[in-house]
């Protein structure tokens, strides 16, 4: 028998739905985002609907921090699951404006925890207001769908590839709107996607299923370097989180702080102290026996190897952790086989990484910008740097 | 306008009322039967569908046969009359009502029904995690969103009874004052030679159901863009 855990989302649900089978357990803490990974038609979808409470499965279980929605002797309909969820399509009522469609899901007494200036001022719908949804482009009309959702005043915001319909220029304008949500809101998300890039730049938790089975979860971080699930892939990268503790203006070069290593990337100033999501692919890590006297790369930090993962019959992937003796940072490295041998690594040594190239994901406080309606402005948030 | 005797205005007048309470009791009869066929996965709701659809392609004299019986002095309607202290309900006004209903139900549910169907689940489901239970989803989602459907069910069932004729002489019995609707009344212009009379009558009729059809194709029309 499983209980309700206060602080986490404990989620088991097993059975077969229209046909397609899913088999689904997992648990992760009541806050930050959770993305739910996997390829299309895996049942990322029916998951998030047996959450909602809209695809009716026995013998499931929903737990959202402590308060039970679903066990063997309950079953909360949907409208009372204090959910939020955004459907891949905006799908806004057509005859209510704007303003009653945030409005419709929003308890009447007013001082509510999310607050309606609040939330129009986060999405910027603000000139949206009085239009009907039938004039309104698909970015905006999920900006509406984000916003009436969280106007629900959810104990747990669903979305459901909220990206999926739209095209790159909205997607990239959405993300952005979603990547400041966690910050503002003390709101518990899932966020469900096929597209890892997506779900580098938001997730702290993730939840990877395959052909309707939950194959792995656990903090994003931890997943990327197991072997087992993201490190093995051809695309493997790892996305840590940085502190800005600095800035050099005569290179216009960022300074950032990870456990163990001290990285400087081109790219606009910010505020030190701010958090920024990066992106080290394990395509643009290399490893060298002994520090490079002379060359272009600006982030070369000393490495232990972790671990070694073969990748096919040519290459091995290295978990590296940075700073003198292997207590910083884990990160990734991919290398020839060739060079593996003939380096003479091996588990434990001690080696120098050298990071060709760092992309900044997300930033907490990000440079002013305002982003239009019909003219999105330049993407802030992919800033990346060459070395 | 001499031709005209003071009872066509009263057939006039209670042709008018005689539709409007069709409409009303077809459209709160026909929408949540609409609403529970257009939904339920069941095969009665089928079956019940084809039960509503039979006055289509039946002749008028037999839902009048059946409705004689059924609302005549042995059959439920004489028990109902009964509570009155009337002995049938054929003949009289209320039975005229419910023939008309029945007659015309088929044509008010199907664009009821259409438009539910339309609309699909998806509208519901985001209600239903906006807190709405399922019955306020319906008043506050379903039903505006099949606003054109209603209107042009009520639009049809009206116009319909007005010119419904067959059912009117099996169970009305053609009483001046009580069930001698215009539609019977050009009958008897015709019966009795009254060409003139006749030929007015028929022609605003005519003219009455060219504007209700007109009236629908707009509605069509100017939803259909709305919707774009």
């Amino acid at each position: 028998m499983r209980i309700a855990t206060p602080g986490r989302v404990d989620v088991a649900f097993s059975g077969s739905i229209a046909g397609s089978s899913i088999d689904t357990q997992f648990s992760v803490p009541a806050k930050g985002v959770t993305a739910i990974f996997g390829p299309p038609g895996c049942g990322k979808t029916t998951l998030a609907r047996c959450i909602a409470g809209l695809e009716p499965l026995p013998n499931g279980f929903c737990a959202i921090d402590g308060e039970v929605w679903q066990d063997r002797t309950t079953f909360r309909p949907p409208h009372l699951r204090p959910i939020g969820y955004v459907f891949q399509e905006p799908s806004l009522f057509s005859h209510l404006s704007v303003r009653r469609n945030l409005l419709y899901g929003a308890p009447k007494p007013k001082p509510t925890p999310i607050a309606f200036d609040e939330v129009v001022e986060l999405l910027q719908i603000a000139p949206l207001l009085d239009r009907s949804p039938s004039h309104l482009s698909g970015g905006e009309r999920q900006r509406v769908a984000i916003g009436r959702a969280l106007l629900s005043q959810p104990r747990l915001l669903v979305m459901d590839e909220p990206l999926g319909a739209l095209d790159a220029c909205a997607r990239r304008e959405i993300l952005s709107f979603i990547e400041r949500l966690p910050e503002k809101l003390a709101l518990p998300m899932i966020y469900i996607g096929h597209d890892m890039a997506e779900i580098e730049r938001l997730a702290d938790y993730l939840v990877m299923m395959e052909r309707g089975v939950v194959t792995a979860a656990g903090p994003l971080h931890v997943l990327q370097r197991d072997p087992a699930q993201l490190a093995a892939s051809r695309e493997a990268a790892v996305s840590p989180d940085a502190v800005v503790s600095g800035y050099d203006g005569r290179y216009g070069l960022l300074i950032l702080r990870l456990k163990g290593a001290r990285l400087l990337v081109p790219a606009p100033p910010f505020a030190p102290g701010a958090h920024q999501r990066l992106r080290i692919a394990a395509s643009d890590v290399s490893v060298a026996r002994e520090a490079p006297r002379a060359g272009s790369m600006i982030n070369v930090f000393p490495a232990r190897i972790r671990a070694c993962l073969p990748l096919g019959a040519a290459e091995i992937t290295l978990v590296l952790a940075l700073g003198t003796g292997g207590s910083g940072t884990e990160i990734l490295a991919r290398i020839t086989r060739f060079s593996f041998d003939s380096l003479g690594l091996k588990d434990g040594m001690d080696v120098f990484a050298q990071l060709k190239h760092v992309s900044l994901l997300s930033a907490s406080e990000p440079p002013l910008q305002i982003v239009t309606p019909s003219t999105p402005a330049a993407d802030p948030d992919q800033a990346s740097a060459a070395a | 306008m001499d031709g005209f005797s003071p009872e066509l205005w009263e057939s006039l007048r209670l042709t008018i009322e005689l539709a409007s309470l069709t409409t009303v009791i077809l459209l709160m009869l026909g929408t949540p039967l609409a609403w529970w066929i257009a939904r339920s996965k069941s095969l009665w709701a089928e079956a019940v569908a084809t039960i509503i659809a039979l006055p289509l392609v039946l002749p008028p004299t037999v839902l009048g046969f059946y409705l004689l019986a059924l609302l005549g002095p042995n059959g439920l309607g004489g028990l109902l009359a009964s509570l009155w202290g009337g002995a049938t309900l054929a003949f009289t006004f209320a039975g005229l009502v419910v023939g008309s209903v029945l007659s015309a139900l088929p044509l008010v549910v199907q664009p009821i029904r259409n438009a539910f169907a339309a609309m699909g689940n998806r509208p519901l489901e985001v209600a239903a995690t906006l807190r709405a239970s399922p019955l306020c989803a319906f008043f506050t989602v379903a039903l505006p969103l099949a606003r054109t459907g209603v209107l042009t069910g009520a639009i049809i069932g009206f116009a319909h009874t007005i010119g419904t004729f067959g059912i009117v002489l099996m169970i009305g019995g053609n009483i001046p004052g009580r069930t001698k609707v215009l539609s019977a009344y050009l009958f008897d212009y015709v019966q009795t030679s009254r060409w003139r009379e006749a030929s007015w009558l028929a022609g605003a009729m005519v003219i009455f159901a060219f504007a209700v059809i007109l009236t629908l194709s707009l509605i069509d029309k100017y939803s259909g863009r709305r919707s774009t």
